[in-house]
C-alpha cells in the first residue's frame, strides 16, 4: 500500500514535470526520483527520504560506451543472484547442477545469435579479455612457424595494445591503413598477407565512427590464404546479422554490456571445424575447455545469454527504428548547420553510431555546453586524454576537424523526443559557439583559413 | 485449452500497457509502451490459433517480467531493501517458491511485509 502511494507520488512528480510548455527544453530531460545510495540494501532511515524533489539526469546518447540493462535481461539474472547461487563447476549437488544448466542454456543462446555451435563459445570477462585471448593466444600457439599478424589502424585500443606487446615478444605486426571512408582496402590486405601470417584481426563495426568493414570478403580472402580471421564484433553482435560460417570467421569477440547485457562479461567464439588452437592466457582449474580457467559467473552469463536472445528477436525492429532516428538526427542537423562533416562511409555504416565534426567549434566546449545530454567525442577509453582520436587521424581527418568531433549514439531505448532535443540543443550551441569564434568570422568574410600565415608569439 | 478470444487478448494488451506505465525510468517506460503497441499492432491479423496462443503465452511471460521489473526498479522511498528482495522471491518468476524466501532473507529479523505485488488478478 505504502509502496503504491509512493509510486503515485513519484508518478505525479514525473507527469507534473517542469515547464508548462511541452516544447520547453526540460521536456526532454528525464526525471528520476533520486535516492543518493541507490545500491544500499541496508534498511535506510525512511524519515530522511528524498525531500528535495526529483533529481534530473542527462539524456543518454552514448550507447557505444555502454548500454542500459534491458529489463528482460535483469529479470533473467535475478534468480541466480538471489537463490540459485551455486558454482556451475560443482558436480556433486543440485546447486551446481542447476547453475551449470543455466550456464549451458546461456551458451546456446549466444551461439544461436552468431550461428555457431555452443561448444565453440567460451565465456570471458569482456571483449577486452576475448581480444587478448584471440590475438595473444593464437600468435603464441603458432609461434614456432608463424611470426606475423595483420590488423588495422582503427582497431580498439585492446587489440592495438595486444599487438604492441606481441611486437615486444618478437612478432611482426602490420597495421593496415584505412581509406578516407574508414574501410580497409582489400587489395592491400591481400598484399600484406605473408606465408608466415597467423592471424588477421579486423573489427566488424567501429566504435567511434560506426563504419562496417567488409567482413565476408575479408573472411573469404583469409580462408583462401589459410590465415585465421579474428573480428572484434563487440559493437556489431545483436545489431547486424552475423553468421560465423557464412562470413568464414574463425574467432570473434563479444561484449555483454554493448548489447543491453551486464558489464563484466563477454564471450569469445573459437572455431572447432577446422580447429583453431589457442594458448590459454589464464591458467587454473581447466574450466571453459582449458581456454579460460576460473569460475564462470552464472548470473552474468545468464544475463549475456538473455541479452543475446532478446537481441535476436528484436534485431529487425531495432534496426528499422534506429535507422529512422539516425536519419532524422543527421538530416535535421545538416539542414540547419553548414560545415558539418559526417566521419565514416555513409553507405557501409551502422546507423546507431554517428560521428559528426562541426567545423570552427571546439569539441570539448560543445560537449560541455550540451551538459544535459550524455555524449562523447571519440571513445570512452580515450576520453580522458586531450588528444584527438587516433581513429579520426587514421581516416585522414584534418587536425582541427578531429578536435571538433562528437559521437552520437542511438540505441534500443532512445526516443524521438530525446533525438529532437539533442538536435535542437546541438544546433543552438554550435551557432552560439560559432558566433564567438574568430575563425568563423574570418570564414564568413571569405578568408581561406589554410592560406593564413599565423605569426609566432 | 480453448484458444484466446479477442476479449482476452485485448485485456492482456491493456494490462501490459497499464503495467508498463509504472516503470519509473523514462527510457524503459517509453520503450515498453512503444514495443507493446507495435507488437500487438504487427500481429493483429494473425489467424492461426496455434500461433495466436504462442504469441499470447509470450505476452503473458513478458507481462510477468514487466510486473516484476517495474516494481524492482521503482524508487525505494518508504520501503527498504527487504521489499526488493522479498518481492522478487514471492512473485511467480521462473523459479522461486515463497518457502525458500525465508532461507535467503540474509538475517533480516523483521517479519516479511505483505507487498502489494502479491495481489494478482
Amino acid at each position: 500500500m505504502l509502496l503504491r502511494a509512493a509510486w503515485r507520488r513519484a508518478a505525479v512528480a514525473v507527469t507534473a514535470a517542469p515547464g508548462p510548455k511541452p516544447a520547453a527544453p526540460t521536456r526532454g530531460l528525464r526525471l528520476r526520483v533520486g535516492d543518493h545510495a541507490p545500491q544500499s540494501a541496508v534498511p535506510a532511515d525512511t524519515a530522511a527520504a528524498p525531500e528535495a524533489g526529483p533529481v534530473l539526469r542527462p539524456l543518454y546518447m552514448d550507447v557505444q560506451a555502454t548500454t542500459p540493462l534491458d529489463p528482460r535481461v535483469l529479470d533473467a539474472m535475478l534468480p541466480y543472484l538471489i537463490n540459485y547461487y551455486g558454482n556451475p563447476h560443482s558436480r556433486t549437488h543440485a546447486y551446481g547442477w542447476e547453475s551449470e544448466a543455466a550456464m549451458e542454456r546461456a551458451r546456446q543462446q549466444v551461439a544461436s545469435l552468431i550461428g555457431a555451435d555452443p561448444r565453440e563459445i567460451i565465456f570471458t570477462s569482456g571483449a577486452t579479455e576475448s581480444n587478448n585471448i584471440a590475438i595473444k593466444g593464437v600468435a603464441r600457439f603458432y609461434r614456432s612457424r608463424k611470426k606475423h599478424l595483420i590488423t588495422t589502424q582503427t582497431e580498439h585500443k585492446c587489440v592495438l595494445d595486444s599487438c604492441r606487446s606481441l611486437e615486444a615478444e618478437g612478432f611482426q605486426v602490420t597495421y593496415l591503413p584505412v581509406q578516407k571512408s574508414g574501410i580497409i582496402d582489400l587489395k592491400e590486405l591481400e598484399a600484406a598477407i605473408q606465408p608466415d601470417t597467423s592471424l588477421v584481426s579486423v573489427m566488424t563495426v567501429n566504435n567511434e565512427i560506426g563504419v562496417k568493414q567488409p567482413i565476408a570478403e575479408i573472411g573469404r580472402i583469409c580462408s583462401s590464404r589459410k590465415v585465421y580471421f579474428h573480428t572484434d564484433a563487440a559493437q556489431a553482435v545483436g545489431k547486424i546479422p552475423l553468421d560465423v560460417n557464412d562470413m568464414k570467421i574463425d574467432l570473434m569477440s563479444i561484449s555483454g554490456h554493448k548489447i543491453y547485457g551486464p558489464k563484466g562479461v563477454g564471450a569469445i567464439y573459437i572455431r572447432r571445424r577446422p580447429r583453431v588452437r589457442v594458448e590459454a592466457l589464464q591458467s587454473g582449474g581447466g574450466q571453459e575447455r582449458g581456454m579460460r580457467s576460473g569460475t564462470v559467473p552464472t548470473p552474468l552469463v545468464v544475463g549475456l545469454g538473455a541479452a543475446c536472445e532478446v537481441a535476436q528477436q528484436e534485431m529487425e525492429y531495432d534496426h528499422k527504428r534506429i535507422s529512422k532516428l539516425s536519419e532524422r538526427l543527421i538530416q535535421n542537423i545538416m539542414k540547419s548547420l553548414p560545415d558539418v562533416v559526417m566521419n565514416g562511409d555513409p553507405k557501409h555504416h551502422y546507423p546507431g553510431c554517428i560521428n559528426l565534426s562541426f567545423a570552427y567549434v571546439e569539441g570539448e566546449s560543445l560537449l560541455m555546453a550540451l551538459k544535459d545530454v550524455a555524449l562523447s567525442s571519440g571513445s570512452a577509453c580515450t576520453s580522458a586524454s586531450l588528444e584527438p582520436s587516433y581513429v579520426l587521424r587514421a581516416i585522414g581527418t584534418d587536425e582541427d576537424l578531429a578536435h571538433s568531433s562528437i559521437r552520437f549514439g542511438i540505441g534500443r531505448f532512445t526516443t524521438e523526443e530525446e533525438v529532437d532535443y539533442t538536435v535542437e540543443k546541438c544546433i543552438q550551441h554550435v551557432k552560439r559557439l560559432r558566433e564567438m569564434s574568430p575563425l568563423w568570422e574570418m570564414v564568413q568574410d571569405g578568408i581561406d583559413l589554410k592560406s593564413i600565415k599565423w605569426t609566432q608569439h | 485449452m480453448a484458444a484466446s478470444s479477442r476479449a482476452q487478448v485485448l485485456a492482456l494488451y491493456r494490462a501490459m500497457l497499464r503495467e508498463s506505465k509504472r516503470f519509473s525510468a523514462y527510457n524503459y517506460r517509453t520503450y515498453a509502451v512503444r514495443r507493446i503497441r507495435d507488437a500487438f499492432r504487427e500481429n493483429k491479423n494473425v489467424k492461426d490459433p496455434v500461433e495466436i496462443q504462442t504469441l499470447v503465452n509470450k505476452a503473458k511471460r513478458d507481462l510477468g517480467v514487466i510486473r516484476r521489473q517495474s516494481l524492482a526498479l521503482s524508487p525505494r522511498l518508504e520501503c527498504n531493501g527487504t521489499i526488493l528482495v522479498h518481492c522478487n522471491l514471492c512473485l511467480p518468476s521462473s523459479s522461486d517458491s515463497p518457502a525458500s524466501a525465508s532461507r535467503v532473507s540474509w538475517g533480516y529479523r523483521r517479519p516479511l511485509p505483505r507487498p502489494a505485488c502479491l495481489k494478482r488478478i
